[in-house]
């Protein structure tokens, strides 16, 4: 029975983090088709934003709050990669529309840009650029409506990004001079440290568990609410919902797709940015971090499909149990007396690369029944 | 896509034949070892190339798991050469297993003792694999970017499964193969090398007539057809899966040779030929090249590794933002590629602009179908 909580304890784990990392990917995926090959390097902008803010809370003017660094890099994450991910989907993804084989080409570069991006730039203004970024894209929105209708908009929005310029290059410096280790630009691994009231263990029924897995299971159960209560109650949500069944109708009916996409796009990618953070907590960080989880992603996006959120909640959970109970060989401490062969193989499968081997060909398997993942989009095209 | 093309006059076909054959007997006398070594390597690429091409030019499939079918051609490769030159090793097998205590030789070892065998497993076990892949996915009518994660993520499951093994195929440091014999002569020697770099060179062309045969005809229209219509391919009565099977497993043929050209001239196979940006590039060989153009994609292979290694000596760093931004540019500026541009109506448009060129009047509705929009 211990035995069992803690195999599932560890799935939940594993999959909990699959799930933060796979929920902005299925709910974009869902919408439009596309996949988006830097949601990986998007984790790892999150994780980076974690690391900044850690320094920065360890400035004498914020070292009171530097218990709650954690908190606030969530939403810090959020931001970081979701403007990102805006400015990915105002420059490229929208020349692409239709085809999502290129759209994935594409994003592949970007990724390869951002991975080559924190490792030549010096965190310090890489903080400094998204900075500018946020006020570039989002100052002009906050203009009042007159100047917003009016014919010399866009050079309000041309000096709204003059002053962002400038802000990004002053931000960048001011904290480049006053924390000395984002002022070099470094290629090597950096490693986040937990707070200290997430070290150490809880115990639960008995058995010890890490805190900061319980973090990760908390933030991910936040992010699955907040972006369920947000698709079925808001207004937006439910503008999403109609493009995602039926983009052409919903276009017809007087939505901006446009605004839709944009949106979407942001909070996919905002949320993995909160993804990173969560990483972060599981090991070091560099620039190749993103890599490590995104393949994770696909399976879940494939084994659940795209008609519901509660697909991508299964399959991340699923996904994650069985790596547990196939990487750890816990198959063969629960059933002791299995005959050789079998046991064999099992131990054959037993380390956590070759689970994955293991998990590939049940997935394979598995869409020989239901191609379509376990809650397909429902229609009547002829290609669904 | 417009498929007029240049017609060129016989005898300018003939003396670039000419000067092509010469080029390839001259170069390794042309050449030092190391730039030669390098050449026969990316025009070993460019024979991986022309499978991408087939499956993503003409039919429309992006795998980015074509990695899969390259690496297990150069486990062939490098498995047989390993094991006619390890009768001096302890238990006449391979020097490495000795490392990790095994005494007996796996298996699967055995058949690449004969030549022949070896000969033939190098296209066929890739063949066959990405039929197997191909057929399983297909059949349940999975397409487009389902199809190309699902690619990628049994790239990364045969990388995994490559890298985990150390006892059955020495794991994460591969197989060398520069120090072993072959017909009594070093592999990595320059003698050697010189031999494989016109293997190399005749394979490319043979394999570039033999892509422009199966692309020829009905199978290559109905590739085409799969391409800009699947629904209406099956509704005419063709069942596309035996169609995408076969180009598929066509494309992993191609990939297995390229890759045991290739860990010849290297000297080593290892997993890493198994890693996801290796694959992801060979599709960018191509997109830069031109896709559904089999002469663009070995010219975008040479050319852009070519570029890729003298970039990465000069700035190593770059490379990185050069690549990506190769990507984004040739996917949102260039979609049909350098040769697609060219032979299409790239050049004219572009004198149009500067007005060197009067412009054609057409018929709105005869203009060229750009995209569909929503074909997937």
């Amino acid at each position: 029975m211990e035995l069992l909580l803690d195999s599932l304890f560890n799935g939940v784990a594993i999959g909990s983090v699959l799930l933060v990392a796979a929920l902005g990917l299925a709910i974009v995926f869902g919408l439009m088709g596309v996949i988006n090959l830097a949601h990986g390097e998007l984790m790892m902008l999150g994780a980076y934003t974690t690391y900044v803010t850690q320094l920065i809370f360890k400035l004498p003017i914020l070292k009171p709050f530097y218990n709650s660094y954690i908190i606030v890099s969530i939403f810090l994450a959020f931001i970081v990669s979701g403007v990102v991910g805006i400015l990915l989907e105002k420059t490229i993804i929208r020349k692409l529309y239709g085809s999502p084989l290129e759209t994935l080409l594409a994003t592949w570069g970007v990724s390869l840009i951002l991975q080559q991006f924190v490792r030549s730039v010096p965190l310090a203004y890489g903080t400094g650029l998204v900075i500018s970024l946020l006020i570039g894209l989002f100052l002009p929105t906050t203009f009042p409506s007159k100047i917003k209708e009016s014919i010399n908009f866009k050079y309000f929005k041309f000096s709204s990004w003059i002053f962002a310029a400038f802000t990004g290059v002053l931000s960048g410096s001011v904290i480049s001079s006053s924390v000395s280790k984002l002022s070099r630009a470094s290629a090597r691994n950096v490693d986040v440290t937990a707070p200290s009231w997430m070290r150490g263990q809880v115990e639960i029924i008995g058995t010890a568990f890490p805190k900061t897995r319980l973090m990760i299971i908390v933030i991910t159960l936040i992010s699955v609410v907040a972006i369920t209560l947000f698709l079925n109650q808001s207004a937006w949500g439910m503008r999403i919902r109609a493009v995602t069944q039926n983009r052409q109708m919903s276009d017809c009916l007087g939505i901006s797709t446009e605004k839709v996409d944009i949106i979407t796009f942001g909070i996919g990618s905002g949320l993995a940015g909160v993804a990173g953070v969560a990483v972060s907590l599981l090991g070091s960080v560099g620039p190749n971090v993103g890599g490590n989880y995104i393949v994770g992603c696909f399976m879940v996006v494939v084994l659940g499909g795209v008609g519901n959120l509660l697909g991508t909640v299964l399959a991340s959970f699923g996904i994650g149990i069985m790596t547990d109970l196939i990487g750890a060989g816990r198959l063969l401490s629960i059933w002791p007396d299995m005959p050789l062969p079998l046991s064999n193989t099992i131990n054959f499968f037993a380390t956590t690369s070759m689970a994955r081997v293991m998990i590939f060909a049940l997935i394979v398997i598995f869409l020989q029944f239901k191609p379509t993942g376990l809650f397909p989009q429902k229609g009547r095209m002829v290609e669904s | 896509m417009s498929l007029s093309k240049i017609k060129f006059d016989k005898k300018i076909v003939l003396s670039f034949w000419i000067i092509l054959i010469a080029l390839i007997i001259a170069a390794p006398t042309l050449l030092p070892v190391f730039r030669l070594n390098l050449l026969g390597r990316y025009l070993s690429l460019s024979i991986v190339a022309l499978g991408v091409d087939l499956i993503w030019g003409y039919t429309g499939l992006l795998s980015l798991g074509q990695g899969i079918f390259f690496a297990l051609g150069g486990y062939c490769a490098a498995m047989y050469l390993q094991i006619t030159s390890s009768s001096e090793f302890p238990n006449n097998i391979p020097e490495f297993f000795a490392l990790y205590g095994v005494e007996k030789l796996p298996f699967f070892w055995e058949p690449f003792r004969s030549p022949v065998f070896t000969f033939l497993a190098i296209w066929i076990i890739p063949a066959m694999v990405a039929g197997l892949i191909g057929f399983l996915v297909f059949r349940n009518r999975i397409k487009g970017v389902y199809f190309s994660i699902l690619t990628q993520a049994s790239l990364l499951v045969f990388f995994n499964f490559f890298n985990g093994q150390q006892k059955l195929i020495n794991g994460t440091n591969g197989l060398k193969t520069d120090v072993t014999q072959l017909f009594g002569q070093m592999v990595g020697s320059e003698s050697m090398q010189r031999i494989f770099f016109w293997i190399t060179a005749i394979l490319v062309i043979a394999a570039w007539f033999f892509a422009k045969w199966v692309v020829k005809g009905r199978f290559g229209n109905i590739l085409i057809g799969i391409r800009d219509d699947e629904p209406r391919v099956r509704f005419t009565g063709y069942n596309p899966v035996i169609f995408k099977t076969i180009i598929f497993s066509i494309a992993g043929g191609l990939a297995g040779i390229s890759g045991a050209l290739y860990t010849v001239q290297s000297g080593i196979v290892s997993p890493q030929f198994m890693t996801v940006p290796f694959s992801i590039e060979m599709v960018i060989w191509v997109a830069v090249g031109g896709r559904g153009t089999l002469l663009g994609a070995i010219l975008g292979a040479v050319f852009i590794n070519y570029a890729k290694s003298l970039v990465s000596e000069a700035l190593p760093a770059s490379w990185m933002f050069i690549q990506g931004g190769l990507f984004i540019l040739v996917v949102t500026a260039l979609p049909e590629g350098v040769l697609g541009w060219i032979q299409g109506d790239g050049p004219r448009n572009l004198l149009q602009r500067f007005g060197l060129k009067r412009k054609i009047e057409t018929y709105p509705s005869l203009e060229v179908n750009k995209k569909d929009g929503n074909n997937e």
